[in-house]
């Protein structure tokens, strides 16, 4: 998705719109500083508040400084001799003056090292992470001291906890196999969930839509998926017929067949990326758009329909924070279940009908 | 961003919009009569659903 801005002078609602735009784009994506606003004072200068995150970069290196240095994309980085700008929340390294040069197509030409910054979604995918451990820690610490059942906050995690298992595992992938993925399916039903949970408040914090992190989810279900197959998982991919045709008459079947389901493998953890993803960037660019109105109506009424839809989408977007993770494992536990298939069930029905 | 490829994931989007809206009434209609099944009915309709979204999102993004 592109968001083309051209700025437009002399109309002013033409840069309000523009304004409005930037902001969002700016807003989707990931950032080397933790900002929490941004407004400009009486001397017409932007003051941005916030707090710094380590910027970690390898060019011939390691080079490591705090994001502080980078003012924003407004100063050049002086590390170990090298300069380093900001630019389009992208480092650069650049000459002291901070040149970015421009191609035909406004991407830059310089040279671009290797970031392995903690950036703003790092440091929140790091809370995450470590808020779940001190929850479910608890939790597990509570059952052992009281004696079986939770405590405290665990009262609200265990039913949820409960229904990922009863509702979502058991079902999909089956009463003798389930619990080598339960820590997995826990994990990312939890993750998912808190993290657009965290979306949603004034933080600004948008993890599930950076590409990234839904690739990197997805990926480990495809390993998942594919390092638990069982025989007849890959016998289902490669040879689906089975014995119930001679090979000749397979082979024209399998020439479209065997393909397909080949993608199949591929298309089914892309399809779980993108849906999370686009869902979560759709909710917020939504809800930012509908914010963005009152700027450009600056009228009662404009403002209060603006505020009543924000307020109603988020009720909406709170629903698909959930939604959104419960699909996630919901079919992440799918895939788990073909994996995991054997035939036995399929075995016993032929042969009933055998004896009948 | 031209003009076809607009319309054609306009298109898709009706599409989607009318698939989810007929599964959506589907379970309802499902619902009201088993009532008892309601949990079952709900998980089919959400895969379903989330199914077809993906492909709604994909023609968005291919925008």
């Amino acid at each position: 998705m592109s968001f083309v801005s051209h700025a437009e002078e002399g109309h002013e609602s033409g840069d309000k719109k523009t304004e409005i735009k930037e902001y969002i784009q700016h807003h989707l994506l990931d950032s080397h500083d933790f900002a929490l606003t941004s407004y400009t004072n009486e001397d017409g200068e932007t003051v941005h508040v916030g707090f710094p995150l380590p910027v970690i970069l390898w060019d011939d290196g390691l080079k490591v400084f705090m994001s502080s240095k980078l003012h924003h994309g407004e100063a050049v980085a002086e590390v170990g001799g090298n300069y380093y700008k900001s630019y389009h929340n992208k480092i650069y390294k650049t000459d002291a003056e901070g040149t970015i040069e421009l191609d035909e197509h406004h991407h830059p030409t310089n040279v671009k090292p290797l970031d392995l910054s903690i950036t703003k979604n790092v440091a929140v995918i790091f809370l995450v992470g470590l808020l779940m451990f001190f929850l479910f820690k608890g939790l597990a610490a509570s059952y052992a001291k009281n004696s079986g059942i939770a405590k405290g906050i665990g009262r609200f995690l265990e039913p949820i906890v409960l229904y990922v298992r009863d509702d979502i595992a058991i079902p999909n992938i089956g009463e003798k196999k389930y619990k080598k993925y339960m820590p997995y399916l826990l994990t990312v039903f939890f993750f998912v969930w808190f993290v657009n949970l965290l979306g949603l408040t004034p933080l600004g914090v948008n993890v599930t839509n950076s590409i990234s992190v839904t690739i990197a989810l997805a990926l480990i279900t495809f390993l998942i998926t594919n390092l638990t197959g069982t025989k007849d998982y890959w016998k289902h991919i490669f040879d689906p017929l089975g014995d119930s045709m001679p090979w000749y008459g397979k082979l024209p079947i399998y020439i479209i067949l065997v393909p397909i389901e080949i993608l199949g493998i591929f298309i089914k953890p892309f399809a779980l990326l993108i849906r999370l993803y686009a869902n979560i960037k759709a909710g917020h660019i939504v809800l930012m758009s509908l914010i963005g109105l009152m700027f450009l109506f600056k009228s009662w009424l404009g403002s209060s329909l603006s505020f009543g839809l924000t307020f109603a989408i988020s009720l909406i977007e709170l629903l698909v924070a959930l939604l959104q993770a419960y699909i996630f494992t919901m079919l992440s536990a799918l895939y788990f279940g073909f994996a995991s298939e054997t035939h036995e069930h399929a075995e016993e029905h032929d042969g009933e009908i055998q004896h009948l | 961003m031209e003009i076809p490829v607009m319309v054609g994931a306009g298109l898709v989007v009706i599409g989607a919009g009318i698939g989810i809206g007929k599964i959506g009434g589907s379970a309802m209609e499902a619902i009201a009569r088993q009532p008892e099944a309601y949990g079952k009915i709900q998980t089919a309709m959400l895969i379903a659903a989330a199914l077809i979204e993906g492909i709604g999102f994909a023609a968005l993004f291919a925008v």
